[in-house]
């Protein structure tokens, strides 16, 4: 007998086209109903059909939202999906599924033979085998059988009747087998339900953001489809008609920042959503935001690059190419959302600041943050509060007036009976263009004081365990919870953790947290430690040691905690 | 009534060499918006990078002066954002047709109600002289030294292909028709593009004043522009270059097609999200 205790981690692994993300995404939330903590995040290939793609869901009594390279249950939908997942078996694993598929490959001692498809075949066609694993899943976690008939009708409600009926008995058969595995003690799994989380909201970063984004006010998405970044977009175009936002799939990137920018200049308020590629396309198009001084919301959701890379999977390799991208010198905000709530609040809060300053405001995510969900109480909408900047002009407008502040209040055309002329040359306070070399010197000057209007905002890193430590763990964007997960396991009260959540510019805080630690660590999923070259840059101070990871996956708790087990002792 | 001085400016250091076509083109501009009564105010000019980009710095306007090749995502953002604004792009040949060729093609596709001004004297003159994407066969420039070879872009045929909403081309020497057709074009409702043929006196020696006088011919009173065939034969006919309005195929307009405009007429700059729908979507993930 095999006894699951508090934290089950179940991966699913199949072609793509099978389904898996059908079943992913039912369980989580009938799970979540249930009144189990869940996390569920996906690995998948860069094509339509057939290889090999997994998804991990954990289930838990806590808070979970990190990646785990554990394998407590393993449902194979094909063949080589052992394999696939082969490095993360081991021995306590225990293969859930036909043997059929898993025949083979079969590597540990632990299997189970459940025939989902033979199941699925006597309620109608193999073709309901995810609904029949579906059953089978929540049987074994104990799921409320209301909840799940209730669920999958609400799921299938577009469907015929027929389709409805095969797929609850399809439910109901597996849910059958898997209770029946508990009841003859083949399995047991312990994890305590808490009816509070029953109310909490499931998401995927990529849900959030674009919830963050209109939330913000923004009511223009010029877009082109690049993985990991696309579901912003779909998402937005889905709302677009009840929100009244306008979503427009243009011809090219350059476009979509081109777009961004006359769509500010015009009082909307705009975000660009790719990846690392397209924003490469968008680079001149940031470079006149600096020169027009012109408000711009801009998403890159990393995926491993260079070029084309690996387009499905994950990585943070481009945030030097966020700091520096555009020709010319001007000011930007970078952010690093580290949870699912930051990508919807610091979202929010980048329509306002790119309002207030004029400034391009990036959110800097990856494919791992954007395609992982779990569970969590709420998102507010009205805790930050919506600012417009732009003024109402009169006949003595001047766009670019020299304001000590270098913020130019910014009119928009049409509101106010003054022109606004702006120029990607150099250009005089009116915006005409200009070669007079005191004006380009005034100017320059005035477009960097934005820069250091906006230090009191830069939001502070967050410093986790204890306030005195003799090593400081430092990451930024998407480590945030498989840092904590694996500093939590580790166990030492000398050792802290910092994270960012605005990469650029750098709390000024950030010199004295440095200071106070012996040794320093970062943790970044790239080659080259780019925030630790930042921090450096910024602070003088070098990173003692690097824990690195640039094979497209994210970090997995498991790893950091070895990792920083061997610097540790 | 308005005059053209309501569009003056005093003190203006124009860029522009002695004799360019630019000049009668930009009065052109100025008398349509007069007779047309577009007040300054509810006018954005928006243009990219050359010689003929910088004609909105010398008449009053709004105006979006950004990347070359670059104006007419821009625009069509302007329009889509407030369509209470008149939204005309001015550029040149190499800016509308080179740097921003794919952007043309779908500016087309999409169809905003923008107006499309092309300065097009098939040379690049900015930087100097060197071939344009119109420029003729054999055009011999400091860098294209054996003449040009590649095929010249014909802008016309290439809308027409597209069923671009309002084709139409004229000669800046002609200043009466040029006025008369830009006006015509900001009134059609729908993507409009007015190629507009002007010799280049410091760089092209070719397609200079007396070339465009003896190789143009105006489209007769009889041409249907509603006929797409038709146009596209004139559009690609040998010899002679004709002028006046080729093709016109009214259509719904980009703005029209958007959903934000379907209930509510206001600018985007007038609106605020409805946080309570945004509540209700993240509660529409908390159950079944």
């Amino acid at each position: 007998m095999t006894k699951l205790n508090e934290d089950v981690s179940i991966v699913l692994c199949g072609e793509a086209g099978q389904g898996i993300q059908t079943v992913e995404h039912i369980l989580t939330r009938m799970l979540k109903l249930s009144g189990y903590h869940v996390f569920s995040t996906q690995e998948v290939m860069s094509r339509i059909r057939g290889g090999s793609n997994s998804t991990l869901i954990r289930v838990s009594s806590r808070r979970v939202a990190s990646f785990v390279d554990r394998i407590d249950l393993l449902i194979p939908f094909s063949p080589g999906a052992v394999k696939h997942v082969g490095n993360r078996v081991s021995p306590e694993t225990i293969l859930l599924g036909e043997k059929k598929i898993y025949g083979n490959e079969y590597l540990g001692t632990r299997a189970i033979d459940v025939p989902l498809s033979e199941v699925a075949s006597q309620v109608g066609s193999p073709i309901y085998s995810n609904t029949v694993a579906v059953g089978l899943l929540s049987g074994l976690l104990n799921v409320d059988p209301g909840i799940l008939q209730d669920y999958l009708r609400g799921h299938f409600s577009g469907k015929d009747q027929e389709t409805i009926n095969k797929n609850l008995e399809a439910a109901k058969r597996g849910y059958a087998f898997g209770h029946d595995l508990l009841e003859n003690g083949k399995i047991r799994i312990e994890i305590q339900k808490s009816y509070k989380i029953r109310d909490e909201i499931i998401l995927d970063g990529n849900e959030a953001l674009a919830l963050g984004a209109i939330s913000g006010g923004c009511n223009f998405v010029p877009f082109y489809p690049m993985s990991p970044s696309t579901g912003v977009a779909v998402f937005l175009a889905q709302h677009a008609k009840e929100l009244g936002i306008l979503v427009e799939q243009v011809e090219d990137e350059i476009s979509a920042i081109n777009m961004v920018i006359g769509a500010w200049y015009a009082g909307a308020r705009a975000m660009a959503s790719t990846s690392g590629g397209g924003f490469a396309l968008m680079a001149e198009g940031l470079s006149l935001a600096g020169m027009v001084e012109s408000p711009a919301v801009i998403h890159i959701g990393q995926r491993p690059a260079p070029a084309t890379g690996l387009p499905t999977r994950t990585e943070q390799g481009d945030l030097l190419f966020a700091l520096y991208a555009g020709h010319g010198e001007f000011p930007r905000i970078i952010f690093a959302p580290g949870t699912i709530e930051d990508a919807f609040s610091l979202t929010q809060r980048a329509f306002n600041l790119a309002d207030k300053y004029q400034v391009p405001v990036f959110i800097l995510t990856d494919q791992y943050l954007l395609e992982s969900h779990y569970n969590f109480p709420t998102l507010d909408p009205w805790r930050i509060k919506l600012e417009k900047h732009f003024v109402k002009t009169d006949t003595e407008y001047k766009r670019y007036r020299f304001a000590e502040s270098g913020i130019s209040p910014r009119g928009i055309p049409g509101f106010g009976e003054g022109l606004v002329v702006l120029d990607s040359d150099e250009h005089d306070e009116e915006g005409h263009i200009t070669e007079n070399l005191d004006i380009r010197t005034k100017m320059v000057d005035k477009r960097l004081r934005k820069l250091d209007q906006l230090q009191d905002e830069i939001l502070p890193p967050e410093l986790v365990g204890p306030k005195k430590y003799e090593t400081l763990v430092i990451a930024w964007g998407s480590n945030y919870h498989v840092v904590i997960e694996a500093m939590h396991k580790l166990g030492k009260e000398d050792v802290a953790f910092l994270h960012f959540k605005q990469v650029y510019p750098l709390h000024p805080e950030t010199v004295s947290y440095l200071q106070k630690a012996r040794t320093t660590v970062i943790i970044e999923n790239n080659a080259t430690a780019q925030f630790g070259k930042l921090i450096e840059l910024y602070t003088g101070r070098k990173i003692d040691k690097k824990i690195l990871k640039y094979n497209g996956a994210p970090f997995s708790v498991e790893e950091i905690e070895r990792n920083l087990n061997s610097f540790l002792d | 009534m308005m005059d053209t001085q309501s569009f003056d400016m005093k003190d203006l250091d124009i860029a522009w060499c002695p004799g360019c076509g630019n000049f009668a083109i930009l009065t052109a501009v100025k008398e349509a918006l007069t007779e047309l009564e577009v007040n300054p105010e509810k006018l954005v000019m928006v243009s990219g990078i050359g010689q003929a980009a910088k004609a909105p710095h010398y008449f009053k306007c709004n105006f979006f002066n950004g990347l070359h090749g670059r104006s007419l995502p821009a625009a069509g953002a302007i329009k889509a954002s407030n369509p209470q604004l008149t939204v005309i792009t001015e550029s040149g040949d190499g800016c509308t047709y080179g740097e921003g060729g794919n952007h043309f093609i779908h500016t087309i596709r999409r169809n905003p109600d923008i107006t499309n001004l092309v300065h097009n004297n098939m040379v690049y003159g900015l930087t100097k002289g060197q071939a344009s994407p119109t420029s003729a066969h054999g055009f011999k420039t400091p860098v294209q030294t054996e003449g040009v070879f590649l095929e010249p872009l014909n802008p016309l045929a290439l809308a027409i292909s597209l069923d671009a909403s309002f084709v139409a081309r004229t000669f800046a020497g002609d200043m009466e028709q040029t006025k008369d057709i830009i006006k015509k074009a900001i009134l059609h409702k729908g993507y409009a593009l007015v190629d507009i043929l002007q010799p280049c006196v410091t760089y092209n020696r070719l397609n200079t004043y007396k070339w465009f006088k003896t190789n143009t011919v105006y489209l007769e009173e009889s041409h249907n522009p509603h006929d797409r065939i038709e146009a596209f034969r004139r559009a690609t006919e040998g010899e002679k270059l004709s002028l006046g309005i080729f093709y016109v195929h009214p259509k719904p307009t980009f703005e029209e097609e958007l959903t934000v405009y379907r209930e509510n007429r206001e600018p985007l700059y007038l609106r605020r999200p409805d946080l309570t729908k945004v509540v209700n979507i993240i509660d529409s993930n908390r159950g079944i």
